[in-house]
């Protein structure tokens, strides 16, 4: 079976910073891939050259057997390649119904229907609040965004990428800023995904990696260090000093 | 928060579209004219026609934050459309009417092109440009457009063939306030449809439409043609009720005006247009026995004073009044 997303020879270079070195990748199906770094290692460049946010200098992208590269980032979204956003990037005065039953309704190609009531399409108004309650967002879904404590935002901001129906789901940082109290249902809803989904997440907490990371991939200064499985990364040397340092905190993980 | 009791998604979603006692007290309170004030029916026609553009603003403005500063071409397209209409022998007004959305539409859908690629300060820019253009060779094709002396010669025919446009504006009230009501319930489905929901998406996060698989730029182009048809619709009838078209009525500052009054009125509410239009032009026409200068002092006083103390507009205000009543109670 093909992968899910791969990619060849991707190179990006803003002036002389090269953000981005003959990158190769490959997601198989239902694959929980891990992306790892320093800061400034490149991961969310390429999460946005996967997703069509910028355009590489070289290299292909393939979804399933497709090539992608040359298309625009919503053409993407509607071939199953969904992204989150490190920094929540949501709609502040709307609430996560309408949020969520906004982006069914793009799904379904309906959106553009200016003559026809919201609520003529409530199948899509069925699926946005099954899709917030198995989020543990059901009792929060009619507060404006903007008042929802940051943990929801977190669970929001997967709420409106699954919205989508994603193949190939690019998790940025998914509990970046979640405080521990609130980070139990987010660990919950990321290994409650469908199987059918296969993820690539950025995450600098490293419990979250080696929870659920199946592989992990290494990146520093715009290449792939090493990829492996969380073993052999957690008991690699050259992992360890430039992103565990050179203490080798992060063995207690392997 | 009562909202926060609703039992459904759909119930919910239905309570957030439903007429409100408020609406339906307004739109009587607009019938009051005949009754009240029977000698301004002239201007209460002007405020109708002023309140259906500042309602086509609204929804590009306040529901997909494009910003404008040329809405007045399309006002003036429809408005020239129609008078020439007339002009030249084709005085019936509903056909006029529809025939200065088509045109407006047209240009409105050409124009959204450019517009959809662009935000903030470069659309400012683009839109005014546009307007100014349209001035201009409206100015310089005195042939057709009459120039600076304006369109002369509009002649009318009744409405149906039965209402007459007499002089103390009743005819040209009970049309324009008809024709604003329609557009009005026009609009307000559109706000209450998936693609109103959608441009609201645009308005809040511009970024993450795209990351949903949303076509920005179709829903931009859609509303934009959708409000040129709108503000096309208010011009024809400014040129009909008054059987003359000015240059004014493309010129920069009646964009600049529409805009004061949305914004005074409050942007994405839908009524903030309505209540604006009213109370500026009633202002206007209170003050303006001195001079106009004068008159644009208070203007700029009060706008001053609303975007920083009100910064969603009158009707802003006043909704988050009744909230801190409702919690008080």
């Amino acid at each position: 079976m093909s992968a899910a997303l791969s990619t060849r020879g991707l190179d990006k270079s803003f002036g002389s910073l090269t953000v981005a070195r003959d990158i190769a990748l490959e997601l198989p199906q239902g694959a929980r891939y891990a992306l790892i770094g320093p800061n400034g290692a490149g991961k969310t460049t390429l999460i946005n050259l996967i997703t069509g946010m910028l355009r590489p200098d070289a290299g292909e992208i393939r979804l399933a057997d497709e090539p992608i590269t040359t298309l625009g980032p919503s053409d993407r979204v509607r071939r199953g390649l969904v992204r989150t956003f490190q920094i929540n990037t949501l709609f502040p005065n709307l609430n996560a119904l309408e949020a969520v039953t906004l982006a069914v309704c793009e799904r379904e190609g309906v959106a553009a229907r200016w003559w026809q009531r919201v609520t003529a399409h409530s199948s899509a108004i069925d699926e946005a609040h099954a899709i917030l309650s198995t989020l543990m967002l059901g009792q929060d879904c009619y507060r404006p965004t903007r008042e929802l404590p940051y943990g929801r935002q977190r669970l929001l901001e997967i709420a409106l990428a699954l919205a989508t129906k994603p193949k190939v789901l690019l998790l940025d940082e998914p509990a970046a800023g979640v405080p521990r109290d609130e980070s139990k249902e987010l660990f919950e809803v990321v290994s409650n995904l469908s199987r059918d989904i296969s993820v690539l997440f950025i995450e600098h907490d490293m419990n979250f990696v080696f929870r659920f990371a199946s592989r992990i991939i290494v990146m520093v200064g715009g290449s792939i260090l090493v990829e492996g499985t969380p073993d052999e990364i957690a008991a690699d040397a050259r992992v360890r000093e430039v992103y565990l340092g050179k203490s080798g905190h992060g063995a207690r993980h392997g | 928060m009562s909202v926060t009791a609703v039992s459904s998604p759909h119930a919910y979603l239905r309570a957030q579209a439903r007429w409100h006692p408020i609406e339906i007290a307004f739109w009587l309170a607009t019938l009051t004219p005949y009754y009240l004030f029977p000698d301004y029916l002239v201007l209460a026609s002007q405020i109708a026609i002023t309140a259906l553009f500042a309602l086509s603003l609204d929804l590009i403005l306040g529901y997909a934050g494009i910003v404008s500063l040329g809405h007045a071409a399309f006002f003036g397209l429809g408005a020239y459309t129609a008078g020439l209409a007339a002009k030249h022998g084709w005085g019936e007004p509903i056909s006029g009417l529809v025939l200065g959305a088509i045109v407006a539409g047209i240009v409105g859908y050409a124009a959204s092109f450019i517009i959809s690629r662009f935000r903030h300060l470069a659309l400012i820019m683009i839109t005014l440009g546009m307007g100014l253009l349209l001035e201009q060779a409206a100015n310089s094709a005195s042939w057709l457009t009459g120039g600076a002396d304006g369109l002369q010669g509009v002649k009318m025919w009744p409405i149906f063939n039965t209402f007459r446009f007499d002089l103390y504006g009743y005819t040209a009230y009970t049309y324009s306030l008809i024709v604003l009501f329609l557009v009005f319930l026009v609009a307000r489905r559109i706000i209450n449809s998936p693609f109103g929901l959608s441009l609201r998406g645009i308005r809040e996060n511009a970024i993450r439409m795209p990351a949903l698989g949303a076509p920005s730029r179709a829903h931009i182009r859609a509303i934009y043609t959708i409000a040129a048809v709108m503000a096309g619709v208010a011009g024809a009838l400014l040129a009909q009720t008054t059987e003359t078209v000015s240059l004014e009525a493309l010129g920069f500052q009646r964009s600049a005006d529409v805009l004061v009054i949305l914004i005074l009125g409050g942007t994405g509410r839908l009524y903030g247009g309505l209540i604006g239009a009213i109370i500026f032009m009633v202002a206007r026409d209170q003050f303006s026995g001195n001079t106009p200068q004068f008159w644009y002092f208070w203007i700029g006083a009060l706008l001053v004073a609303v975007v920083m103390f009100l910064p969603n507009g009158i009707l802003g205000g006043l909704a988050r009044l009744t909230a801190s009543w409702r919690r008080r109670a």
